[in-house]
């Protein structure tokens, strides 16, 4: 099994039918994925904050969404985070391409990286680093944790990650 | 005619419909002519009035309006395609266009210069797009509400506001109630 096959498989099986996403080059197999789902229905935003809100919005409307994302596109998410997805509490899955790590290519890149994770501890969102192809292991449980504390939970992706070099 | 003559005039319309309400004055003017559990409040987040009512338009049945302002639409404009992309909800985007920022002094915006946002909506590929005078707001509201799919109306009116009480309601409060009348 594709491990974008296996990602895909904790999002339907934890009931998630609603998804948005802004593609990264690391996350296109997952979007491919998503797109031969016909449980979720996915609706691409322009922007990241956009795509918050239809989660907001899927949300009240009783549907389980998740958004995925580059963590370069935080900053352009923290107002929406404090002022909608906490403040209202609500569950939000955030898949997140970790672009600038280790294997990055693009130096601009790591300029958002080395914020990445102090602008999620800021707000306190709690956050899980995915690196070794192994620590797949955990999303179905950071997914029901997720719903269970109804707040937004971010999930890390590297390149190594994605590469699944490591075991 | 200014926004909070508008709400007065639609509020027995919007009273039986799910409502989501742009940020500042005009959430604090419907709330105070006629606050019911069917609105969301939004107490912050400028712009995401249209996307909010869009991702609850796709999840479940019933109508959804989403009462926003010039100034929010042009502050998250990827929404209009994204909109005008996904139109098989029950979506009524009323664009309340009165020229300015209300809620922080009655700034101008572009749409009172050469800026039209029904012509933006229409080019982003809205199919149903109307703009109307403040007045034709409710028979333009109740003719969107018979017609399945998404009604974009650009609703023009005076700038100004009424002085409303900030909303003193928590916001979990808003969304638990809000959410019990989609399920009901």
């Amino acid at each position: 099994m594709s491990i974008h096959t296996r990602i895909v498989d904790d999002l339907i099986a934890n009931d998630i039918r609603f998804m948005t996403t802004v593609p990264c080059k690391q996350l296109a197999g997952v979007i491919e994925e998503i797109d031969n789902r016909p449980e979720i229905r996915h609706v691409p935003a322009n922007k990241e904050d956009e795509g918050m809100g239809l989660c907001a919005g899927a949300h009240l409307g009783g549907q389980r969404s998740a958004i995925i994302m580059q963590n370069t596109a935080l900053g352009v998410t923290i107002n929406t985070l404090a002022t909608l997805i906490q403040f209202y509490r609500m569950p939000l899955p955030m898949l997140i391409s970790y672009r600038g790590e280790i294997g990055e290519p693009v130096a601009c890149q790591v300029e958002m990286a080395v914020h990445t994770k102090a602008l999620l501890a800021q707000l306190h969102i709690p956050t899980y680093h995915f690196h070794r192809r192994s620590d797949v292991e955990e999303l179905d449980g950071i997914l029901k944790y997720c719903f269970m504390a109804s707040k937004p939970v971010a999930i890390l992706t590297d390149a190594t990650f994605w590469k699944g070099e490591l075991a | 005619m200014i926004r909070a003559d508008i709400l007065r005039d639609i509020a027995p319309i919007l009273r039986d419909q799910l409502v989501v309400c742009n940020i500042g004055i005009p959430s604090q003017e419907l709330y105070a002519i006629d606050d019911q559990p069917s609105n969301f409040y939004m107490l912050g987040t400028m712009g995401l009035a249209s996307s909010i009512g869009l991702g609850l338009a796709l999840s479940q049945s019933k109508p959804v309006i989403a009462i926003d302002g010039d100034g929010s639409v042009l502050t998250n404009l990827g929404t209009l395609p994204t909109i005008g992309n996904n139109g098989d909800g029950h979506l009524i985007l009323l664009i309340i266009d009165n020229g300015s920022y209300g809620s922080t002094g009655d700034q101008p915006t572009y749409t009172g210069r050469r800026t039209s946002l029904a012509g933006m909506a229409r080019a982003a590929g809205c199919e149903r797009v109307v703009e109307i005078d403040g007045s034709d707001t409710g028979a333009a509201l109740t003719e969107a509400l018979g017609t399945k799919g998404t009604t974009v109306i650009v609703c023009k009116c005076d700038s100004g506001n009424e002085t409303m009480p900030v909303i003193p309601l928590d916001p979990v409060t808003i969304r638990d109630r809000f959410m019990q009348v989609v399920n009901s």
